[in-house]
């Protein structure tokens, strides 16, 4: 007999019990309407408002987290769209690379790229210190 | 089927425009210059250009996805799916055509 029909293995993690699967579409779906209010509150303040894309410097981004309420925004919005995207490339590395060793290493480098982003960014935004500009005369940092 | 790519294709463009994004939002923590002049090559014509293909890309991933909420979870979402595509493109041209032309005149008049 013969046939050009592929063959299809078993699902790999069938003994699992896991619903990891559902909690992440739920997730993409949840953090993804978010993100649609963030991202573009995002691009509208800091591009299309005053003299958009020209007024963004270290002075611009002090004035902004000088403000708990920017603060958060970009916390959460950091935190959803690196989980967002994460989740989005770990499946499409699922559906496009055939070999296991190819997905073990591709999400390896993906998920270390996550933390390295999710850390950094974090670090940042609560770290952040306008007086290492030393033409900041603010009352903050005499 | 081609808005499923799309999705993916920008989804892909996004997730690597956050990663540059992140580390060069950390120079903040360096030093006034060294953010000020990456934020320069922000502002020059060409990185404008590429700016608004990822603003439309941006877009798109964000109407797609809302499309793609409401066939999942609208129960006439699947009946509808057609014309909420439609629904997409013209919510993004809608909102694209006023951003291209503050945005660009912005990148050119300077």
């Amino acid at each position: 007999m013969t046939t050009s029909t592929p063959v299809i293995q078993a699902p790999r993690n069938r003994a699992s019990k896991s619903n990891f699967e559902l909690y992440s579409w739920i997730f993409m779906r949840l953090s993804g309407v978010l993100l649609v209010v963030l991202v573009l509150g995002h691009l509208f303040v800091n591009l299309m408002l005053g003299n958009g894309i020209h007024d963004v410097d270290f002075a611009f981004v002090a004035g902004k987290w000088s403000s708990p309420f920017w603060q958060t925004w970009d916390l959460i919005m950091l935190w959803l769209a690196q989980l967002h995207g994460t989740n989005g490339l770990r499946t499409i590395i699922n559906d496009y690379a055939q070999r296991n060793g190819t997905r073990f290493w591709l999400k390896s480098l993906l998920y270390l790229a996550s933390i390295i982003v999710i850390v950094l960014g974090t670090l940042v935004i609560f770290t952040f210190d306008p007086c290492i500009d030393p033409d900041f005369t603010l009352s903050v940092c005499q | 089927m081609w808005s499923w790519v799309a999705h993916r294709v920008s989804g892909v463009l996004i997730f690597f425009f956050l990663f540059a994004h992140v580390l060069d939002t950390a120079l903040v923590r360096v030093s006034p210059e060294a953010y000020n002049d990456i934020m320069a090559t922000y502002k020059n014509p060409v990185v404008g250009l590429l700016e608004a293909g990822l603003v439309a890309g941006v877009l798109f991933h964000a109407f797609n996805g809302l499309r793609v909420v409401l066939i999942d979870f609208w129960s006439q979402g699947p009946r509808y799916q057609r014309q909420l595509s439609y629904g997409v493109i013209v919510v993004c041209v809608v909102l694209f055509v006023p951003f291209a032309i503050r945005h660009l005149s912005l990148v050119f008049g300077h």
